[in-house]
């Protein structure tokens, strides 16, 4: 071990599993109980380290753990935070914490084997937004998949060994390929300072590679990111997925890993090949716009309720995906913050769908809801709150974020966001409908309306008031990632301004040169 | 003129002698009478005689000589290998511990054959010139002819042995054939030889020459059942008692390509341009019909055969690229493969002595409720042989896939990389078995499902021949056949523990590697840079 080592990032990082572990051999009925510590702790780091961290030196990585840990392949323990991760670090630790807190309240089957994969699964994500490593980067991405795979094959819906196969092999597809790319980048920048190999991120950064062998790269980690997204063409395992993971489950899946992915391209993508993301922009900008139509258009239609806000999903990661490709830092800051708002959003909005469906007879259509605010004033306060969030209403830190990111786009491609704009619009069509046909309407044939339970409420509320709280002072974010998220984009920026833009349309060679 | 005794280096020699030695002491302790010396002490003295030769490896380590007037050398690359067969041969005789194949074919008998083989992989690996090639591939061969069809009551055992005969021999003669071929282009047997008469002559073109090459490839892709020579690996695999499949898996597989590594990046060297588009053909086609050729297996030896084509066809990838890179990559990639495979087995081995079921993937159900122990062994190796990380299997991916990229050859890692997609739709199947179905939905479908299909390949209790009360232990560790559930119920605690012991050694190895590849990576370099003629 030599090199930097502050232990900080690393008991953060490995707290959750380190306690998983425990949890899985501790008496069974201690199991919730260490789930919950294992998520309440790193849930303090997270806050400290918001309050901590100095937003004046955004753009350089703070808190930096650097160790040798693979000298023969130039793979180091290196992770760090600056103003790109900070605040999904933070998302993550907050979000893992409220799963652990509603699990702890309603036990699940075989609770140890549960809280030691969602443990697992905590810190498989904090290690894909720590790492400053693309190895280590390729590694807790590829880990994420697997806790997930385990928790919807064993607690999740009827199909749910058909729909986790599904996801996992449609997922990996893009991660496997991913890894070889990751190790070609490492093996043809030939990056260590004095020669050799280094996936180290800055090392990788400094060494850009040809266009040519960056154009297959950038293909293969676009598709990795665009599949765990999920945009659309590459959306196919999200409905089974989405229909088959347990509830408190997917309130993490959804809020925090479709991140990862985003993060992925302005961490890694966008810095080590800037070349290619500008030869891809437009392609890339066009499946983000898709997205958004495609996803808007599904959630007007399906009845499932979880769908609504699996293709809303989809819908607002098209926004983030504008945002990043817009290559501006106003849009790139837009992106980083819609990500924090949408998982602070859909993450309650998951757990209310579990008690809507309490109270409509274990049914998730909204043909079956109705009138379920009649007796639940809070519940459908709550729950409006929320709506009106994800819809991006005026005043809310949802809105900032839409609007930093099309006036990010506006300055680079305005086509595309005029069309865009549309999209914001589609937003509260799909978000209002599902409201109105759950909470109010006639009342559903099995509903029975109750108010938001006292254990709920201490699950949801807050995550509600951190809502609130977001939307009055969103600058607390925006200030934090300023430096960050234009570090960031600077050099595909730099690109994209000073060379006649390319023909998108072109393939990508099947090898290296 | 004073007559010159041989110069003979012992030392360099010692694990040749190690295991020639333990070859004749197994045998002959297993004509002993007592039964307790042929079930325990066999076994235990087999066991002791690799973890020798391991040592003595170990001691070797960088000695890099020349022996038998240069028809051998121990290089680390060969010492590195030696440490696979001592392993995997270890592996073996723990699973076969209480098996009924030992006891069926004579313990001192399985054992030395076992040992036998062994001593041929070392040759093989070791050998400098064509003819010690030869010897070391017949002495790998012969044995393991015989120990596929050692448990003599079974028709599928005595098939598999006689299959691997047959086919094993065309392998044999297409080689030997390849073998003559390659002396009369380049008049000489010894490696250093053929390849300087390659370089001299300006072979590279040479008909006779790459008619050598194509049947010499020929014969060693039989033994490293890489496609389109593997369509015995199935049956055999499948038909032989799950021991020695487990070691004809491990050993077997690190032998042929060790020795492909030694034939293809020294003596034919000079002519890479030749031969080597044509190998990555043949490892696309392995990759390809491994991975496609398992997904319908529902026998999990069956299935663990596709998927050892196919990780055959990952290797050989690193014997293409001709860098030192490439060999570090493949012998890390094989004490990747030696972990994952032997914990794999031994759960096979545990399930077919536990449940009527032998080794269909039903077996598996309710693993993950009823026995962590060995549910988790076999996750770990299936998450591996599909390479995510925190397993060895993910470092291997990694090394292969650097040194392709790194010698221009970064589609064939790309074509892996979509191979190990493609085979995780039978992995996460086997997974899904372990932990996503309860032990009730086998115990009526499966069970009459598979009652049929077994019949003949059903492991048999020993009956009338071999007297019950041999030495007493066998027979009550043992249990006949049970009902699924019944075995569930009353098998939670530990009762195969030398097989579990396997399992769970191999599975921790797994992931500390996945964790800390860097000292195994160290013990790849080594062997990588034995050959010196490499970049």
């Amino acid at each position: 071990m030599s090199g930097d080592l502050t232990i900080h990032l690393s008991i953060l990082l490995y707290w959750p599993a380190a306690f998983a572990m425990l949890g899985a051999i501790a008496p069974r009925r201690a199991a919730p109980l260490m789930a919950l510590i294992g998520a309440l702790i790193p849930l303090g780091y997270g806050i400290v380290l918001l309050l901590d961290f100095d937003a004046g030196r955004s753009a350089t990585l703070q808190y930096v753990t650097d160790a040798q840990w693979i000298p023969s392949l130039g793979i180091r323990y290196k992770l760090g935070i600056d103003g790109l991760n900070l605040w999904l670090v933070a998302l993550t630790t907050l979000l893992f914490a409220a799963s652990a807190l509603w699990i702890a309240f309603r036990p699940v089957e075989r609770p140890r084997l549960f809280a030691f994969h969602l443990g697992v699964a905590e810190t498989a994500v904090l290690g894909a937004f720590l790492a400053q490593d693309l190895g280590l980067f390729v590694g807790f991405f590829d880990l994420m998949l697997v806790p997930f795979y385990f928790l919807v094959g064993q607690w999740g819906g009827p199909a749910r060994v058909a729909a986790t196969l599904k996801m996992v092999i449609y997922t990996l597809v893009g991660s496997l390929l991913m890894l070889a790319a990751a190790v070609a980048t490492a093996t043809l920048a030939d990056a260590r300072p004095g020669g050799g190999i280094s996936f180290v991120l800055s090392d990788l950064a400094g060494h850009p590679l040809g266009e040519s062998a960056q154009r297959w790269i950038f293909v293969a980690f676009a598709l990795a990111f665009l599949i765990k997204m999920p945009a659309f063409p590459f959306h196919g395992w999200m409905p089974d997925a989405y229909r088959n993971m347990p509830l408190p489950v997917l309130a993490v899946f959804s809020a925090v890993l479709s991140k990862v992915a985003a993060y992925g391209f302005l961490r890694i993508v966008l810095p080590i090949f800037p070349d290619a993301t500008v030869d891809f922009q437009t392609t890339l900008l066009i499946i983000g716009l898709l997205s958004i139509v495609y996803g808007s258009a599904m959630a007007f239609t399906t009845t499932e309720i979880r769908l609504v806000l699996g293709y809303s999903s989809v819908a607002q990661l098209g926004f983030i995906l504008l945002g990043i490709f817009s290559l501006r830092p106003e849009g790139a800051q837009g992106a980083v913050l819609q990500m924090v708002n949408h998982g602070l959003v859909v993450a309650p909005l998951f757990f209310i769908i579990a008690l809507l469906a309490e109270r409509s007879a274990g049914s998730e259509s909204i043909r079956d809801m109705g009138g379920i605010a009649f007796r639940g004033p809070v519940l459908a306060t709550v729950f409006l709150i929320v709506s009106l969030a994800t819809l991006a209403i005026p005043g809310s830190a949802n809105f900032v974020g839409e609007f930093l990111i099309l006036l990010g786009l506006f300055q680079s491609k305005q086509a595309i966001a005029i069309i865009a704009f549309a999209g914001v619009a589609m937003a509260s069509v799909y978000m209002l409908r599902a409201y109105i046909r759950t909470m109010h309407n006639r009342t559903g044939a099995g509903v029975t309306s109750r108010d938001l339970g006292v254990r709920d409420g201490l699950v949801i509320v807050p995550l509600v008031v951190l809502i609130l709280a977001f939307a009055i002072y969103p600058q607390a974010a925006l200030h934090d990632g300023e430096g960050g998220t234009k570090a960031a984009v600077r050099k595909a920026q730099a690109v994209a301004a000073g060379k006649p833009r390319p023909d998108v349309a072109q393939l990508p060679p099947e090898t290296s040169p | 003129v004073t007559p010159r005794t041989p110069d003979i280096d012992y030392a360099a020699i010692s694990p040749l002698i190690a295991l020639t030695a333990g070859t004749c002491i197994v045998l002959l302790t297993g004509l002993l009478r007592a039964a307790f010396v042929r079930n325990h002490l066999v076994p235990a003295l087999t066991v002791v005689c690799l973890l020798v030769v391991a040592g003595l490896g170990v001691w070797q380590w960088g000695g890099n000589t020349d022996v038998i007037s240069g028809a051998l050398r121990m290089d680390d690359l060969t010492l590195a290998l030696t440490m696979i067969f001592a392993a995997g041969g270890i592996g073996a005789t723990l699973l076969a511990w209480r098996g009924v194949a030992p006891r069926e074919a004579g313990h001192g008998e399985f054992h030395a054959l076992l040992l036998a083989c062994v001593l041929g992989m070392v040759i093989l690996v070791a050998a400098q010139n064509l003819i010690a090639v030869f010897i070391g591939y017949e002495l790998l061969s012969i044995p393991l002819y015989v120990l596929c069809a050692t448990e003599l009551r079974r028709e599928r055992s005595l098939e598999s042995g006689l299959k691997y005969l047959i086919i094993g021999s065309v392998g044999s003669a297409t080689l030997l054939y390849g073998l003559a071929f390659l002396y009369g282009a380049t008049a000489s047997t010894d490696f250093s030889g053929i390849a300087q008469a390659i370089d001299a002559k300006g072979l590279s073109g040479d008909v006779l020459l790459l008619t050598g090459i194509a049947l010499t490839v020929t014969g060693l892709a039989f033994k490293a059942s890489i496609a389109p020579f593997h369509q015995w690996t199935p049956d055999v695999y499948e038909g032989a008692p799950t021991p020695v499949t487990a070691f004809m898996a491990v050993a077997t597989k690190a032998a042929a390509l060790g020795v492909l590594l030694r034939m293809f990046d020294v003596a034919l060297i000079g002519t890479a341009t030749t031969w080597a588009p044509a190998l990555a053909t043949l490892a696309v086609a392995t990759i390809v019909i491994g991975n496609v050729g398992a997904l319908g297996q529902s026998s999990l030896k069956r299935l663990l055969a596709y998927s050892s084509v196919a990780q055959a066809g990952y290797m050989l990838a690193g014997v293409i690229v001709t860098t030192r890179l490439g060999i570090a990559a493949t012998v890390f990639y094989l004490f990747a493969y030696l972990l994952m495979n032997l914990a794999a087995f031994a759960v096979v081995v545990v399930r077919e002595r536990e449940t009527d079921l032998g080794d269909d993937i039903a077996s598996l159900h309710g693993l993950g409720a009823d026995r962590p122990w060995l549910a988790w062994p076999m996750t770990v190796a299936m998450l591996s042989f599909a390479g995510f990380p925190l397993t060895a299997g993910f470092f291997g991916k990694i090394t292969l896939i650097q040194s392709l990229v790194d010698n221009g050859y970064a589609w064939l890692g790309v074509v892996i990389v979509l191979g190990s997609a493609l085979s995780l739709a039978y992995y996460l199947k086997v997974i899904a078995a372990v932990w996503m179905r309860a032990p009730g939905e086998t115990a009526g479908v499966g069970a009459g499902a598979n009652a049929a299909r077994l019949t003949p390949g059903g492991r048999p209790v020993i009956a009338g021949g071999a007297p019950e009360g041999e030495d007493g232990t066998p027979a009550a560790a043992d249990p006949g056949p049970a009902p699924v559930a019944d075995a569930n119920a009353s098998l939670r605690r530990l009762r195969h523990p030398e097989v579990v012991f396997v399992a769970i050694v191999c599975t921790i190895g797994t992931l500390f590697f996945g964790v800390f590849p860097a000292p195994l990576l160290d013990v790849a370099r080594d062997a990588g840079a034995a050959l010196a003629d490499l970049l």
